[in-house]
């Protein structure tokens, strides 16, 4: 593996602009309107994946976190904006070219009950990534390998079991083993332990990292959980309603959140150091509600009609990314930080 | 704490019959105490929600209660176990005296009828001589009571979001005022602004009506925060059952230890967590001896052939908690 060499910090992955709508069916009366509706999943988000890092990228459901998942895997074409493998933007659709970027960035899905084949074997599996992507020469000692790399040890006892003679735990890490049988440079994992139990979450997440430090790879680790992003990720990044909000260092945005969103997030987690005599049932100006349509987003900030501290200008003016206090790479969608002789 | 509302006495739940059953919950007793939020803990498997269905005699085949008895008390009354009530008076007791929340409940309605239908069914079947109009005003009130406008009483379940849907399930359980509520992984399927919300909302009304609450869930987190007692259970047994603030400090059991070290800490210092080894046991296979001891870290001589007995733990003063363990091992009871 040669590309393991490639120094810390390399820029892999870049999602510039990225923008994804998905059409909505028109119905009867609305066949001869101008306007076409859609869903506005995905709106200019810029993210950029580095080899030896963990960027975390968390949101509510339905905040379009996965969609940027599946756009950067290119399974969904992009409206706007472009991804930029190596600096060199590109654009597949199927074949050849397809399964050339797939070796390069591979994707773990959220569900290792569904996303392994329930009549193959592990064998199966392993041995069709390593041929697909050209990695097979030596077969029974790359099987071992990627199997001793998830800690699925001896790898004899494995190899001829099917998914389901195994618990969650093992399957997500042979679903790990799958997408490092390409020899990826980034790892796109969706919401890789929200489906597993409780106690061996961690477990998977210290694979992860430990995967990450020997192979010097690029994840992006999605989740809604803001704890677990700030145990496992350098960055992390928050997203609301198909837009950034607010990003930076793990550990300053979940210890000094700025954006009021990521405030809530943050109150709203559990956390057993606040026992139940605590609890104030009064407190509602923090932003109750729901997140909002995405068909027809709210003007201006899109967090504005839940925001306590909202101003006249976040319901006309979309924020633009302020640097927030004096740390470096820590910035905010939100009006709230613009300093005065930036507005005039 | 004040008197006991409902109490679980050896409760043995099997699926299937004869050699091939699954002992799904075993040997469980477990007291609710008027009043209290009592938070049941455990990983997929570990028998919780086998426990919620076998108290209520919810349980579908092939799941069947083979011991045990389950105690109610109600307000004035005299006690009775639910296992024994027949057909007639469990039709009775169910929803007027326990209701249940089930898991994912923002799929429990029915979808083709309108919220005010399946909110005043209830009523319609437990409290038949009751009007239309009173009917009408009782799940008016129910909605308010849960945050969810009067006006929205006409829609039907689509045109609601999750969590409304959600409090929509909450109101109807409460709509009869019972004595317990049981909610199973009520708010697993909602985002985290919106289960603090109706967790919130939850802790009030139980202030203001005075119910009793078994809180299932996984999420050991949220239980230190919401309930006042917390039973741990692995393998379809309770491993260790203490007020929630003790089991947080100062957890004994190995396993709820190890459960409170999976989840990574928003605040305070960052440090490297491990989890539990292993993955949960096979209830087809269980392991010998104590359930845990294959992935326990402290496992040592009589962990492997002989099951340890929950009871106050001898070695500790410490009042109102037990443990199955035999680092601290039980008390003997006379």
């Amino acid at each position: 593996m040669t590309s393991t060499k490639a120094p810390s910090g390399e820029v892999v992955l870049e999602a510039v602009g990225l923008t994804k709508h998905f059409p909505v069916r028109r119905r009867l009366r609305q066949i001869f309107r101008k306007e076409h509706e859609a869903v506005h999943a995905v709106d200019d988000v810029n993210l950029t994946l580095r080899r030896g890092q963990v960027v975390a990228l968390v949101g509510e459901s339905g905040s379009g976190k996965s969609t940027v998942a599946r756009l950067l895997a290119q399974l969904y074409p992009r409206t706007d904006g472009d991804i930029r493998l190596h600096g060199v933007s590109t654009r597949v659709k199927g074949g050849r070219p397809f399964r050339e970027y797939a070796a390069r960035v591979q994707m773990i899905f959220q569900d290792p009950f569904a996303s392994l084949n329930p009549v193959h074997t592990i064998r199966y599996h392993l041995t069709r990534a390593l041929k697909i992507h050209g990695n097979a020469e030596n077969l029974d000692a790359a099987l071992h390998d990627l199997l001793t790399r998830v800690s699925l040890t001896p790898p004899e006892r494995y190899l001829d079991k099917f998914p389901h003679e195994l618990s969650g735990g093992q399957r997500q890490r042979v679903a790990i083993a799958r997408a490092l049988g390409a020899r990826p440079e980034a790892l796109l994992a969706d919401e890789p332990v929200s489906m597993l139990d409780v106690s061996i979450r961690l477990g998977v997440l210290n694979l992860l990292r430990d995967l990450k430090e020997r192979l010097n790879l690029a994840i992006l680790y999605i989740t809604h959980d803001i704890a677990s992003a700030r145990y496992f990720a350098d960055q992390t990044l928050v997203m609301y309603a198909g837009r950034m909000v607010e990003g930076g260092d793990s550990e300053t945005v979940t210890q000094t959140p700025a954006h009021p969103y990521t405030k809530l997030l943050i109150d709203s987690a559990p956390d057993p150091d606040r026992l139940i005599a605590d609890i104030d049932p009064l407190e509602e100006d923090r932003g109750n509600g729901e997140p909002p349509s995405l068909i027809r987003p709210p003007s201006g900030c899109r967090f504005h009609p839940r925001c306590p501290s909202a101003m006249p200008r976040c319901s006309t003016d979309l924020p633009v990314p302020l640097q927030i206090g004096d740390t470096p790479g820590h910035w905010a969608a939100c009006w709230l930080y613009d300093s005065p002789e930036v507005a005039s | 704490m004040s008197q006991p509302v409902l109490e679980i006495r050896n409760l043995n739940v099997d699926y299937g019959l004869g050699d091939k059953a699954v002992h799904a919950v075993r040997d469980v007793s477990l007291t609710l105490h008027r009043g209290e939020v009592l938070g049941l803990a455990g990983e997929s498997g570990s028998g919780k929600s086998t426990l919620a269905y076998g108290l209520t005699r919810l349980l579908p085949p092939p799941g069947v209660i083979t011991g045990g008895q389950v105690i109610y008390h109600p307000e004035g009354g005299q006690p009775y176990d639910v296992l024994a009530l027949t057909d007639r008076k469990l039709r009775q007791f169910r929803w007027a005296e326990t209701a249940i929340v089930f898991q994912g409940a923002m799929n429990s309605l029915n979808p083709v009828h309108k919220i005010s239908t399946q909110l005043t069914d209830v009523l319609r079947a437990h409290e038949p001589k009751m009007s239309e109009h009173t009917r009408g005003a009782r799940a008016r009130e129910m909605l308010k009571l849960v945050g969810i406008s009067p006006d929205r009483m006409d829609a039907y379940p689509h045109q609601l979001s999750g969590g409304m849907r959600q409090r929509v399930m909450i109101g109807m359980a409460l709509i009869l005022q019972p004595q317990v509520v049981i909610m199973d992984e009520p708010t697993t399927a909602l985002d985290v602004v919106m289960q603090r919300q109706i967790l919130g909302q939850l802790i009030e009304l139980r202030e203001r009506l005075g119910f009793s609450v078994i809180f299932i869930t996984h999420d050991l987190s949220l239980l230190v925060e919401f309930s006042n007692r917390i039973a741990i259970m692995y393998g379809g047994r309770i491993v260790e059952e203490a007020p929630a603030a003790t089991i947080y400090r100062d957890a004994l059991h190995p396993y709820s230890a190890g459960l409170l070290a999976s989840f990574p800490a928003l605040r305070g210092p960052k440090r490297e967590l491990a989890g539990i080894p292993g993955s949960p046991p096979d209830l087809a296979g269980m392991p010998s001896g104590c359930s845990f001891h294959p992935r326990c870290p402290k496992a040592f001589d009589p962990c492997p052939t002989t099951i340890p007995v929950l009871g106050p733990p001898a070695d500790l003063n410490s009042a109102g908690r037990s443990v199955a363990c035999w680092l601290h091992p039980a008390l003997e009871i006379s």
